[in-house]
């Protein structure tokens, strides 16, 4: 990827309306994320401290998407909220990616009986159930964040490095690998010059996929209450506008800012994603 | 179809070695019963079954033969990408083993050439990058730069600046295969290992290519062994044939000898079939390309050979031996040796 | 009547970057009976050719000129009437034999598929034919039922030209149908196209970049360059007396072995095949051409009859048929 230079990304992003507008978006979030602390006083989560504010009160001036049945505001949550969201999306991304990558590449390239050892636990991984080990990690180890990421980590994984090694083995095989070798070129330089820029597309696409996954991964245990109890996030708060009766009451405010938060995240992901694996790629480039 | 004369039964192999050690001024490449072997132990494929050969400097020699004769895994194993089962092969002095150290001093002393430009390139890289790789593994002292550009240019591609930025998919195939003898006369190599330089690129740039490789000899002295399957090619640029059938060379020699007079009949057959020689009748051997692991008994060549099925080797008297013996390269010419009862 | 003729034909793809002629302006007729061979770098548009005899191009291409099978236009059939005309007044044998055959059916099966779109053999009647055809491309029946990766390389180009000839037509395009083949394979299946060809009085239009393998195969040979044909003429004499300047480049690939001329000395074309999308102005050759003078920079000559050399052969250079 040496001769891609950043102002030549930039350039071509430009051109990419989709991707540009899955970045603006991707940029707003994380902003508005960085900034929850500032933008959001903590009182405003407290229920003790918003006793007398009006409950089930819709979007107005004062209360910019209402408040909630315990007079809570709602943006004030979804900010908050999307700290959280983001923050395990991105953790649970890095860990993903990084074991699976790590695992695939040292399989692919070592072969033999170093490759049929991680290939084997892989899949022992990849057959455990999500959600009871979900369940029973919140159980032992109690429930929070790390706990979460953890657990989203754990499962998502092989998959991943599956993925990279199918991807290491055909690329090994390639000639211009061989070319290398008669160059007299080291394994290290081959797995750096070669196999990791041809391999680094499909990890960055699967890691486009696997953030959005996380976020809906950790939307899934808060709302089954597997979430941490003490931070607010959008899981957590689509849990209690559930518990709270918000659909029957039509309180549409309560519950679809942090949807169409998750949607909205997950799609930009997806368009940036995409975009980002056609500009790496020299032979996509001119199309 | 009767050989000029029958050789002696006993092999005077050493005594054709010593006449072509004599016709070159030093011997550059030696392979001593090479042997490279694939697969299962139980039936491997043999890829090389037994080759000796020399190369001397400056020296041009054409490795003819039907795909799967064992050629390419030949040279191959002389840069050490395919390990020998036994036998031994000296690069420039150095014995190729599989030592790091060992390699990494032979793969500069050889270089090789790919049949496929597209696949050899790496489509992430720029062409800059491409030259560049092989200084930077060997860390080449001199304006990496200049090195490329001069690289570039040496190889054709003029002028060299307006390549150094571009993908291989923007260049063409004769381009491309210009670019990776770029990068690899930039080590500047004594020995040049070419996989079919030209099989793959249009008739019409072949000759351009071919006379480039050519150049380098009579310029830089520089050796090339290439792998072909085309006589033609071995007529323009080769001083030596070394004609190959299922891992063994069975006939080698000076290019005007053996293809002028061909002493093998696999060496005829091959002759025949080329569309621009006359005067041969057409020997369309039949049967698929042989098959290296079912390496046949006697003679490798027997089941497939015109003079066996035609009954000119009962008529010699030799068919039994032909079906029963491995025959041993013989002198049939000066440094001109085949395998052949006959 | 003729078997295939090609009036002014000219082919444009419509691609996102503009218009690109691949074939501008060909005429070429092959008699009945004919063998004519079509030679040119990639890209000069002989692929191309076959494609639009049978109307295999993409639907947005842009066809002008006539192609009469038989004396009937195929630019002017309807779909049913073209479908009939398809394998059974011409038939294709493609380059690639492993791509062209369906991986997941027996060969017999592909066969038959052929005879029984165009005919009216029963299922008993089409396997006895298709024994038949597999047994004259030197196939035994047997291997009928085989699937094609379990053929050799071989065997496959012999099904697709079993495939070709199974609703017997008048007309054989074979493009490229030795290219990826051992030299000892390519030489059985070019003995084998030749025997066919005699035995039906098939016309054959015997498309390839390997100007030797035409000579052998082909009584008449057309060169053609950047979309046009450069020069016509009888094989042998094309091959040894090459009029054109590329025609010679072409010749000179193939070195005579033995010949003390060629000895050490390749001869090839410098430059690439023009970009069909970009051609140079006036003879698109005068940029690689080592006879160019000023004219051939602004003047595009048409074929020229060289008399001396036939009533077939023609050139398209300023340097012939004018001195």
């Amino acid at each position: 990827m040496t001769a891609v230079t950043r102002s030549d990304v930039l350039r071509r992003f430009r051109r990419d309306r989709l991707a540009l507008v899955g970045l603006i978006v991707l940029l707003g979030f994380a902003a508005m994320a960085l900034l929850a602390p500032w933008l959001v006083d903590d009182s405003a989560l407290s229920a003790v401290a918003s006793l007398d504010n009006p409950t089930w009160a819709k979007p107005s001036g004062e209360f910019l998407l209402g408040t909630d049945h315990l007079g809570r505001s709602v943006a004030a949550q979804f900010i908050a909220g999307s700290r959280v969201s983001l923050f395990v999306g991105l953790m649970a991304t890095i860990f993903t990616i990084a074991i699976g990558s790590a695992v695939g590449i040292v399989a692919g390239f070592a072969g033999k009986w170093l490759d049929a050892t991680l290939m084997r636990f892989t899949d022992w991984f990849l057959v455990i159930p999500f959600l009871p080990l979900a369940i029973v990690l919140a159980a032992v180890l109690g429930r929070g964040i790390w706990n979460v990421i953890f657990v989203i980590s754990i499962t998502s994984w092989p998959s991943t490095a599956r993925l990279v090694r199918a991807q290491v083995l055909t690329v090994r095989e390639r000639l211009y690998v061989d070319r290398a070798r008669a160059l007299g070129a080291t394994q290290l330089h081959v797995i750096r010059r070669h196999v990791l820029p041809n391999v680094a597309p499909l990890i960055l696409a699967s890691a486009t996929l696997a953030v959005p996954i996380s976020i809906l991964t950790e939307t899934t245990l808060s709302f089954l209450g597997l979430g941490d109890p003490t931070q607010a996030s959008w899981g957590k708060t689509l849990e209690e506008a559930f518990q709270a009766g918000a659909i029957s009451r039509s309180a549409w405010w309560y519950y679809l800012p942090a949807g169409v938060g998750i949607v909205t995240v997950v799609l930009a992901f997806t368009l940036f994603g995409r975009a980002l694996e056609e500009i790496l790629d020299p032979r996509l480039r001119d199309r | 179809m009767t050989s000029p004369h029958i050789p002696p039964m006993t092999s005077p192999k050493g005594s054709a070695e010593a006449a072509s050690q004599a016709a070159l001024s030093e011997t550059l490449v030696t392979v001593r019963g090479a042997h490279v072997r694939f697969g299962a132990a139980s039936s491997p494929v043999r890829a090389v079954d037994g080759v000796d050969l020399d190369l001397g400097r400056g020296e041009v020699l054409a490795l003819v033969g039907e795909s799967g004769c064992g050629k390419t895994t030949l040279i191959r194993s002389m840069i050490g990408l395919e390990p020998l089962a036994s036998g031994s092969i000296i690069v420039d002095g150095h014995e190729v083993t599989r030592r790091a150290r060992d390699l990494r001093t032979l793969r500069r002393t050889a270089q090789m050439i790919f049949q496929d430009p597209t696949g050899a390139l790496n489509p992430r890289h720029t062409i800059y990058d491409a030259v560049a790789e092989g200084l930077r593994i060997h860390k080449v002292r001199g304006d990496e730069m200049v090195l490329v550009t001069s690289a570039l240019a040496s190889a054709g591609l003029r002028p060299a600046a307006r390549y150094l930025g571009r993908y291989p998919h923007e260049l063409s195939g004769g381009q491309r295969q210009r670019v990776l003898i770029a990068a690899a006369m930039a080590l500047d190599p004594v020995v040049l290992l070419a996989d079919e330089p030209v099989a793959s690129l249009d008739a019409s740039i072949r000759g351009e290519i071919l006379a480039l490789m050519r150049s380098f000899v009579d310029e830089r002295g520089v050796s090339i062994i290439a792998v072909t399957h085309d006589l033609g090619l071995a007529w323009n640029i080769a001083d030596r044939v070394a004609v190959m059938y299922l891992g063994r060379i069975v006939e080698i020699g000076p290019t005007e000898q053996v293809l002028a007079d061909p002493q093998h009949p696999y060496t005829r057959a091959l002759l025949s079939v080329v569309p621009e020689t006359r005067g041969l009748d057409q020997q369309i051997l039949q049967g698929e390309t042989p098959d290296p692991s079912k390496i046949p008994p006697g003679c490798r060549f027997h089941p497939r050979c015109p003079l066996v099925a035609s009954g000119e080797a009962a008529r010699l008297g030799i068919e039994a031996r032909c079906r029963g013996e491995d025959p041993v390269l013989t002198e049939r010419a000066a440094a001109h040796t085949a395998a052949c009862h006959a | 009547m003729s078997a295939l003729e090609l009036r002014d034909l000219s082919v444009t793809y419509r691609t996102g970057g503009g218009d690109v002629p691949a074939v501008r302006g060909v005429s070429l007729t092959i008699e009945a009976g004919d063998t004519v061979g079509l030679a040119g770098e990639s890209g000069c548009g002989k692929s191309t050719i076959a494609g639009a005899v049978l109307r295999l191009l993409p639907s947005s291409t842009k066809v002008d000129g006539q192609v009469l099978l038989d004396g009937e236009d195929v630019y002017e059939m309807k779909p049913g009437r073209l479908r009939a005309v398809r394998w059974t007044s011409a038939a294709i044998v493609f380059q690639g034999a492993l791509h062209s055959l369906n991986p997941v059916h027996r060969v017999g099966a592909q066969i038959a598929e052929a005879i029984r779109l165009h005919g009216s053999l029963d299922g008993r009647q089409a396997a006895t034919r298709v024994g038949a055809l597999l047994e004259q491309v030197g196939i035994p029946a047997a291997r009928a039922s085989h699937y094609p990766h379990q053929l050799s390389g071989g065997q496959r180009q012999r099904v697709l030209i079993a495939l070709a000839l199974a609703c017997e037509p008048k007309l054989l395009i074979a493009d490229e149908p030795t290219t990826a083949l051992d030299v000892m394979v390519q030489a059985q299946v070019l003995d084998l196209l030749a025997s066919l060809q005699r035995d039906h009085g098939l016309a054959m239009l015997f498309i390839t970049h390997d100007l030797s393998v035409l000579t052998h195969a082909c009584r008449r040979l057309a060169v053609m360059y950047a979309g046009r044909i450069v020069e016509t003429g009888l094989g042998v004499d094309v091959f040894r007396e090459p009029q054109h300047p590329y025609s010679r480049a072409l010749a000179g690939a193939f070195p005579t072995i033995g010949d003390p001329s060629s000895r050490l000395r390749p001869t090839g074309l410098a430059g690439d095949p023009p970009d069909p999308s970009a051609l140079p102005s006036g003879c698109p050759f005068h940029l690689r051409c080592s006879v160019a003078v000023d004219e051939c920079r602004t003047t595009d000559v048409a074929l020229r009859q060289l008399p001396q050399l036939g009533p077939e052969a023609a050139a398209a250079c300023v340097h012939v048929g004018q001195r």
